[in-house]
């Protein structure tokens, strides 16, 4: 009975022929290998991403006087929807983390290079998309920082020679962020986007069938351009296995404890925000992107500022250019990471780079902490003994906002350095110089502060430092000593 | 099959069909496509041109800027800086908040005053004023500016931005209406 009802079904569909150029297509022995999970992993990620997406949307109302209350109805009245709001969330960033290692693994072994070209484009196209799902789906959850990354965006745009205006317009879809401006990214992030990333998917899974995976690449076997096809077919036709069943077991293993990393990441950490209401008027807040983003965030502020629009503008696209054309520069030859030690080295330093930016973007020490002169305390002995002089200054230290950038017993603003033992390395002239002058990252505050308020400020501040050192001293004085009345009144 | 006859079916060659059937069937053919391609290639830019000129449409310099009021004079002492809030005069029904824009109005004497834009130069994040130190900080990448919105410390390469204004029957007016960026900073 079974039997007969799938003959009739084979008969119409010839779903065997179909397997066997598809699922069960012949791959080399060697790519059974936990190296190969990456892309199965990232599209197991997307598929999540569209079940879970297309649970939300039920819920979610892309309008920016609603979408901030539909996510918090879906945080805490709808069933489920924190569980599912969280999966998407954590789906999103596993998504992200999965492809980049499926990136690093393609380059290490060589795979982009001849005849696999398209395949890496379509890849790479494939990683900006997912990039643009992650900024767009950002803002679909319209809280304070959805908002402000607006701005930014739009500060972005606004940087581009001639059509920065009109850029900035056709983002917002007008000339503030306003109404139509979510229902853009809306669009974005549920139709457009996702179609590109399903079309670019399906060409790139057809050249996966078509031109073969990668072998798992021998050291001192090069590839080139008039036998490396012809190797390969032969290969697979000699040793070749299935992928399915074959081969995919690891692929199946893989997946499944991803979807149980994502699920454990969803329960113990729950879903992201949305914090504070989009409100454009309350401005007490500090934007910040997500995870993905953060390098971006940290490299803005560590810049200088001359090279900022440059990097902003050119550098993605000399960097992205570079990434894309990689199999037309470097498109035969050897293919084994042990061989090719700058490969080795590129993805060492990138992840170094991004790893760096990203941590410190997490605690972003250039920003000034707003609250830190109402709420950081004195601490106590730096204000034990101290004259009335030293302890004015020790106020006007808080009262003008300067540990906001300024930590003292590691509390208040890195944006400058620490002052608990500035008078180890500034002389009190100097100090005067460099509060009312201001330099590199300080303001001057020569207009905002009267001759007696610099006083006690740098009264105080020549007492910030440990009992065993000495302070700061003027290396002309032993040189060009003051005359002797002078010196009687130092 | 095909290749020959399309040689004879593009019509330079004369020659003599072998066989009396194909030949006119095939030209009609020929034509028959290239007159569909054609009709979908102008159905296309029918539907095409439209949908580009609905999608594009935003895509313009131009940013509608009316004068807003920020409210009575004497909401704003003299040498203070004050945040003020002003409706953006474009709205939509769905705008929810997003419709009330902050900015900082600092009365300097009298009837002068300026009014700056709450984004940062930088990257258009809220810079915040502080009165007792004269200063506005921004809490994204440490941006500072003086109290005359001028460029004081950090990577943001200007000064505040800031709105045209005018007094007007003892209210402070300024002209809104867009998001300033570089490209378009007021």
């Amino acid at each position: 009975m079974f039997r007969s009802l799938a003959l009739w079904f084979e008969s119409r569909l010839h779903l065997v022929k179909v397997f066997e150029a598809t699922a069960g297509h012949k791959v080399p022995p060697s790519t059974n290998s936990w190296f190969y999970v990456f892309g199965s992993g990232t599209l197991l990620c997307f598929v999540l991403q569209i079940i879970t997406g297309i649970c939300l949307a039920l819920v979610y109302i892309p309008s920016t006087s609603e979408a901030w209350p539909s996510l918090q109805y879906l945080n805490n009245q709808q069933f489920l929807g924190a569980f599912l709001r969280a999966v998407h969330n954590w789906g999103s960033i596993f998504m992200v983390a999965i492809m980049s290692l499926h990136l690093v693994q393609t380059f290490l072994f060589g795979a982009y290079k001849y005849p696999r070209e398209l395949t890496w484009v379509s890849g790479c196209i494939l990683f900006l998309c997912t990039l643009g799902m992650a900024f767009t789906g950002q803002v679909l959850r319209f809280d304070q920082d959805a908002y402000w990354g607006l701005g930014i965006g739009a500060s972005i745009m606004g940087r581009v020679p001639f059509i920065g205006a009109q850029l900035v317009h056709l983002m917002l879809a007008g000339s503030i962020i306003a109404g139509e401006t979510l229902s853009r990214f809306f669009t974005m992030h549920v139709f457009v986007v996702p179609g590109m990333i399903i079309a670019l998917l399906s060409l790139h899974l057809r050249l996966v069938l078509t031109k073969g995976i990668n072998e798992y690449p021998t050291p001192g076997r090069l590839v080139s351009k008039e036998s490396y096809e012809n190797e390969y077919e032969e290969a697979v036709k000699k040793t070749g296995v299935p992928f399915v069943p074959n081969v995919i077991g690891k692929d199946l293993i893989f997946s499944a404890f991803l979807v149980v990393a994502i699920v454990t990441c969803a329960l113990v950490f729950g879903p992201a925000g949305p914090n504070g209401p989009p409100n454009p008027t309350l401005i007490h807040t500090a934007p910040k992107p997500d995870f993905y983003f953060l390098p971006v965030y940290a490299i803005l502020a560590l810049l200088p500022a001359y090279m900022e629009t440059f990097l902003l503008l050119v550098a993605p696209v000399v960097g992205i250019a570079i990434l894309v054309l990689l199999p037309f520069y470097s498109g035969t030859g050897e293919k084994s990471y042990r061989r090719r030690p700058m490969a080795v080295v590129i993805v060492v330093l990138a992840f170094l780079t991004v790893g760096t930016l990203a941590y410190l973007g997490t605690f972003a020490p250039w920003s000034p902490q707003m609250e830190a002169w109402s709420a950081a305390p004195t601490p106590v002995d730096y204000i034990k003994n101290r004259s009335g002089l030293e302890l004015q200054g020790a106020l006007l230290i808080q009262g003008k906002q300067c540990r906001n950038c300024h930590s003292l017993n590691g509390e208040g603003g890195q944006r400058g350095p620490a002052l608990d033992t500035v008078a180890t390395r500034l002389t009190p002239d100097e100090l005067i110089r460099q509060v009312i002058q201001g330099s590199g990252n300080m303001p001057a505050y020569g207009k905002n502060l009267s001759p007696a308020e610099v006083s006690a400020l740098v009264a105080f501040m020549g007492t910030l430092r440990p009992a065993y050192q000495p302070p700061a001293r003027d290396s002309t004085q032993s040189v060009r000593l003051p005359p002797k009345d002078l010196r009687a009144t130092r | 099959m095909s290749g020959n006859n399309q040689k004879s079916g593009c019509g330079c060659n004369k020659l003599a069909p072998t066989e009396d059937a194909p030949v006119p069937s095939v030209s009609r053919r020929n034509l028959l496509l290239k007159l569909g391609a054609g009709l979908n290639a102008l159905a296309g830019l029918l539907i095409g041109v439209p949908v580009f000129g609905y999608v594009l449409s935003t895509f313009s310099k131009n940013s509608p800027r009316t004068w807003v009021s920020l409210g009575d004079l004497n909401h704003f002492p003299e040498g203070n800086t004050r945040l003020a809030v002003f409706q953006n005069p474009v709205t939509k029904p769905w705008d929810g908040d997003t419709n009330e824009v902050p900015c900082w109005v600092r009365r300097v004497e009298g009837e002068r005053f300026q009014v700056f834009a709450i984004n940062c130069t930088h990257l258009g994040c809220p810079v915040r004023w502080f009165q007792q130190s004269r200063l506005f900080m921004c809490p994204c990448h440490g941006g500072v500016f003086y109290e005359d919105g001028s460029h004081a410390s950090g990577p943001p390469p200007r000064g505040l931005f800031e709105y045209q204004h005018k007094v007007e029957g003892g209210e402070l007016k300024i002209l809104g209406g867009n998001l300033p960026t570089l490209a378009e900073p007021t």
